[in-house]
């Protein structure tokens, strides 16, 4: 019988399956980071229960780390604590952990990959929904809550039903300033936040295949934003150009036997999806949202739709248009903005730095803009001033924070404050995402640059 | 973690017939930096229940003392966002056993089966059928029957069934959770991994 992508990856992990219950799934790769495992370690203990198999798993400390001075002690006696407890924890079960100040650390999907912990084939959990990123190289990942984390822990299981599947293609070639934050934006614009809730997500065509690796990450991080649990994409000779000599990647013969069996995950030709679509790459420009969810994304040049125009409830649709302080059929061209994000898991990587840099070579800061420029871990910073683009940031007025999740969720002290606007190039858009009252633009990092120097929402297709 | 059985839930609900709620709503992220799992009760809803100075947002439906109940009725999509169990544990830890939505984010209900709360999705007709019997009248029961697997508007003896798979009933009628599953397979997971190449 022929089989998904996904069919291959998800059959070969089921430990058993449960009649008229969830798969036994086993889990391969599993990341915790300092927020969402305090009470899963504290469940192993009040049960008495070991780590099955720490090797499978990694920590690293990034939702709730700051930004600056990081080789001081951490001033919120919360956070402190936070972060003490997933060093205390790895420690006395085991697990590699990259804390603060380590050379490895970074947000964990931006480490993970860069380090070769993910690969392709892999069942990879975290608890954090943006793990579906590590379906870039064709394994199958997903975010969990807190309670599975105990469980990957103790038995390196979780208890899922088997999602349903859908394809989504993507043809033709990018216009000029479409990046795949705008290709992501585009298509939850067209399904909504849920409509892709209940399946798994195989991205396919020519656009994804010419994506780079990091493009390919950005595009299956925010999977979960329609809804789905995640995203894949089939690995390929991008993906295991990428993976090659990564310092947690296999080596030699070991190497040469598993690319042997990666280059077999792929969709046969006549698998079945429970749901297709196709979309035409000419269709995408840059994109930015205007609500209070991922779905209200639009082409930069288009006008707000009317409540009439969206699926959903009128109310809900006008209550998001009244917090943002906008209104239908509104331009966002030439919008004052007041803060710009670049960074997070979504885009928190060295391509999206050459692409902020692209635009503010040569340019200044807006004088009222606030920018907050945060790379994702520190191998990105090293990067960052390898490529000469630190000079470029520091002659156009911007300075570089250090990593970590940031004003992504502001879980830390970079917070926008109520009411302003933020151009951001992270994944959530929610009321009071990046701190209480905030409002949040999502865009790729060209739209955040283009806005950083202008000050107002800006083509950035006119700075190129 | 094991939590109270669920069998039989009759209680008046509260409703919040907003769409797309996100767990960033249910629990922003600055209260995600607690070590235990305790008090998140106080911060469900934060931002939409409380003013900046703290001091209650009348509006909001938490806060009018005519709508009480352990059922909490959404709108469409609801816990969309990040996996974040805090999410579940508030619902859970202000008094809520069953949230009731025309359509739920996948985590968020998962989290929930996880934690003790029972996600009852019901059709777009009959959620609107909930709603308007409890604008008609805040008394309104409302009798949640896992066993049965059937929701009922006491008043007005509306009724549908809804789905939970077998294995997810059998655990919250005897307040089971995975874990316990988990570990009476352990002898099967060895096997399975030792069987891997990575």
């Amino acid at each position: 019988m022929s089989k998904t992508l996904f069919d291959k990856v998800w059959d070969s992990h089921v430990v058993r399956q449960i009649e008229g219950g969830p798969d036994v799934f086993f889990i391969d790769r599993h990341f915790i980071h300092e927020v969402t495992s305090p009470v899963a370690f504290l469940g192993l203990k009040s049960r008495g229960l070991k780590v099955l198999y720490p090797e499978r798993t990694f920590a690293t400390a990034d939702h709730n780390t700051p930004t600056i001075n990081q080789h001081l002690p951490v001033e919120d006696p919360l956070s402190a604590k936070q972060l003490k407890a997933l060093e205390d924890n790895s420690n006395e079960y085991g697990i590699s952990h990259w804390g603060l100040g380590h050379q490895k650390n970074g947000i964990v999907h931006v480490v993970g990959p860069e380090n070769g912990i993910t690969f392709p084939g892999a069942t990879i959990v975290c608890g954090d929904s943006h793990t579906s990123t590590h379906g870039a190289f064709g394994a199958i990942a997903f975010g969990i809550g807190t309670s599975e984390v105990e469980m990957v822990l103790s038995t390196q299981c979780i208890m899922q039903p088997k999602p349903k599947k859908m394809r989504i293609n993507v043809n033709g070639q990018l216009g000029k300033g479409v990046t795949p934050k705008d290709v992501a934006l585009y298509v939850i614009a067209q399904l909504s936040t849920s409509g892709a809730t209940g399946y798994f997500v195989e991205y396919a065509g020519d656009v994804f295949e010419n994506m780079t690796m990091e493009g390919r990450m950005t595009v299956c991080n925010l999977s979960i934003e329609m809804g789905a649990r995640g995203g894949m994409i089939a690995p390929d000779e991008t993906t295991f150009a990428y993976l090659k000599g990564k310092p947690l990647s296999l080596k030699g013969d070991a190497w040469d036997t598993a690319v042997a069996h990666w280059k077999t995950l792929k969709t046969d030709a006549d698998s079945v999806f429970d749901k297709e679509l196709t979309f035409a790459a000419s269709d995408i420009e840059p994109m930015i949202t205007y609500g209070t969810n991922p779905g209200m994304g639009m082409g930069i040049s288009k006008n707000i739709p009317t409540a009439e125009a969206v699926e959903g409830g009128v109310a809900t649709y006008k209550k998001s248009l009244d917090y943002m302080g906008y209104n239908e059929n509104e331009s966002m061209i030439g919008k004052k903005i007041d803060y710009v994000f670049l960074g997070s898991c979504t885009n928190g990587r060295i391509e999206d730095f050459r692409a902020f840099a692209s635009i503010i070579k040569g340019k200044k800061k807006a004088d009222h803009v606030t920018a907050w420029l945060v790379p994702g871990s520190h191998e990105v910073e090293a990067l960052i001033t390898e490529e000469g683009i630190l000079d470029i940031i520091h002659e156009a007025g911007f300075v570089l924070r250090q990593p970590g999740c940031s004003a992504c969720l502001a879980m830390n002290d970079d917070k926008v404050p109520a009411g302003k606007y933020a151009v951001s190039t992270s994944n959530r858009n929610f009321e009071g995402r990046q701190g209480p009252g905030s409002r949040t633009l999502l865009a790729s990092p060209l739209v955040a640059a283009a806005a950083a120097v202008t000050g107002v929402v800006t083509d950035p297709r006119d700075l190129l | 973690m094991a939590y109270d059985k669920f069998n039989i839930l009759t209680s008046t609900a509260v409703p919040l017939p907003l769409e797309n709620v996100d767990t960033d709503q249910i629990i922003p992220a600055r209260f995600l930096k607690a070590t235990k799992r305790e008090g998140f009760g106080d911060n469900l809803f934060r931002d939409w229940r409380y003013n900046n100075d703290d001091s209650p947002k009348e509006s909001f439906v938490l806060n009018n003392p005519i709508y009480t109940g352990k059922i909490l009725v959404g709108g469409k999509n609801f816990g969309s966002g990040s996996s974040r169990e805090h999410a579940a544990w508030a619902v859970y830890d202000y008094g809520f056993r069953c949230v009731v939505s025309s359509f739920f984010a996948d985590i968020f209900r998962n989290n929930c089966l996880n934690v003790g709360v029972l996600p009852v999705q019901v059709s777009a007709e009959f959620s609107e059928l909930i709603f308007n019997a409890i604008y008609d009248d805040p008394k309104t029961e409302i009798e949640v029957n896992l066993e049965n697997q059937t929701i009922t508007i006491l008043s007005t003896g509306a009724q549908e069934s809804f789905e939970i798979n077998s294995y997810k009933k059998e655990n919250m009628l005897n307040g089971f959770d995975d874990i316990d599953y988990l570990q009476n397979i352990k002898g099967d997971i060895e096997t399975f991994a030792n069987g891997l190449l990575l």
